[in-house]
């Protein structure tokens, strides 16, 4: 028995869209999943909230929540300018949220853990911050590079490192969240692997000793279960932190 | 104004994993050729979840929590005055207990001075009968000692008188007896 890790982060065309340039645009199981994390996302924030009860039942519950969850977060990282960006920062979480918990469902697809994906809504945050900041602030905003209170000796050093730190951020952005997506699938599936594995190679022993690593597998899905809405959270924050950066430029 | 970003940095990542492609070979999220096909849907998904959240499930969201901010606003309102309603009556009832209270006590007190003295003034009368009593049983025995005392002279005389003639054989004239009967009285 092979066991192959890398197989569900397989892109499969489904069936072709279109092209532009050069490139082929199909319809893949990525697309699938990112449509079905919308439709869940839309289900539950709209028909979650359809009896516009007073006292909420358990969708509504959870949707409510949601928005309580990510509005307080903005609220305590960016003030109450950011609420500003809450229809982005929502979309951005419960879109990583949602389709990491679909990810986990076993025969699925998870979006997040192609590096494209997470660069691209990095990116999004990224010029976002780099944009609204300048229309804000003008030059003012360049005022992050500079932090009040640093010795006038040490200055261009720390903005070296300010400047920098800026542009890699969409890069600790991205990588974060795929790597943990992609890695604590792949140990997923390895761990799962094992069972079987044993299982062939050893007889009715191998079976027997399987309930160690399936007994690993169930702890690591839970495990999954927090990292992928704790990666949600973070990203989240994340955006917060650098939106609060365009908000209030000057530390 | 934010959708349109995508484009720009996609071509950056993808020049950049395209020269990793290059001897990596089979691993999926590096794999070059799928770039465009995840940024087109990711662009149509994300464009209509955003749509789809600002303008339809946050402003329902909000108007649902709102409605029940204002609910509860109202209910704790209602409460409040209810039980600022509900202190008062208490209030006047505690002072009209407390009036109804020292009016009892003042009834009291009055009844019983009323009775005190009424007790008194009975006592008095009869203590003033007693004493009236007390004099005139004492006049009378004052008087029946006298009687008893005058009884006691004659019969002292005529005592006297029968020794004298029993011893003498004369019987002594009676003025001269009851002076001698006087005299040992007195003496």
């Amino acid at each position: 028995m092979k066991i192959d890790p890398i197989h569900q982060f397989n892109i499969e065309p489904l069936f072709t869209i279109g092209h532009i340039g050069n490139h082929t645009i199909a319809f893949t199981n990525s697309t699938l999943y990112m449509f079905l994390s919308v439709a869940v996302i839309s289900l539950l924030m709209i028909g979650g909230m359809a009896g516009r009860q007073l006292v909420p039942g358990r969708l509504q519950s959870i949707a409510e929540i949601s928005y309580e969850f990510v509005a307080s977060t903005i609220r305590s990282t960016a003030g109450a300018e950011g609420m500003k960006f809450f229809p982005l920062i929502f979309s951005l979480f419960m879109f990583i949220c949602i389709s990491n918990l679909i990810g986990i469902i076993p025969y699925t697809f998870t979006v997040s853990s192609h590096i494209i994906v997470t660069a691209a809504l990095a990116f999004l945050v990224f010029f976002t911050v780099l944009i609204y900041g300048l229309y804000k602030n003008g030059f003012k905003f360049f005022k992050i590079f500079v932090p009040s209170g640093v010795p006038i000796y040490i200055l261009p050093l720390v903005m070296f490192i300010e400047i920098l730190s800026f542009f890699l951020r969409p890069v600790s952005h991205s990588v974060r969240l795929f790597a943990n997506m992609l890695a604590g699938h792949i140990a997923l599936k390895v761990f799962a692997g094992f069972i079987a594995m044993l299982g062939v190679s050893l007889g009715a022993i191998g079976w027997v000793g399987g309930v160690l690593p399936l007994a690993l597998t169930v702890a690591l899905t839970a495990l999954e279960l927090l990292v992928a809405f704790l990666q949600a959270y973070v990203f989240a924050i994340l955006t917060c932190i650098y939106l609060n950066d365009a908000i209030h430029p000057g530390h | 104004m934010a959708e349109k970003s995508h484009g720009t940095p996609a071509k950056g990542t993808g020049a950049h994993t395209e020269a990793d492609g290059g001897h990596g070979g089979g691993f999926p999220p590096f794999e070059s050729n799928t770039f465009a096909s995840q940024l087109v849907s990711l662009f149509i998904a994300f464009v209509a979840l955003y749509v789809i959240v600002s303008r339809f499930a946050l402003p329902r969201v909000e108007s649902v929590i709102d409605a029940r901010q204002n609910a509860i606003e109202s209910d704790l309102a209602a409460a409040q005055k209810l039980k600022d309603e509900s202190d008062a009556a208490l209030k006047a009832y505690e002072t009209e207990l407390a009036s109804a209270r020292a009016r009892a006590q003042a009834i009291g007190n009055e009844t019983r001075e009323k009775l005190n003295a009424a007790a008194e003034a009975e006592r008095k009368a009869l203590e003033d009968q007693l004493a009236a009593k007390l004099t005139a049983a004492e006049k009378q025995i004052a008087a029946t000692r006298e009687t008893a005392m005058s009884n006691v002279r004659g019969i002292a005389a005529d005592a006297a008188g029968a020794i004298v003639q029993r011893l003498t054989g004369v019987l002594p004239d009676g003025k001269t007896v009851s002076k001698a009967v006087d005299a040992s009285l007195k003496g």
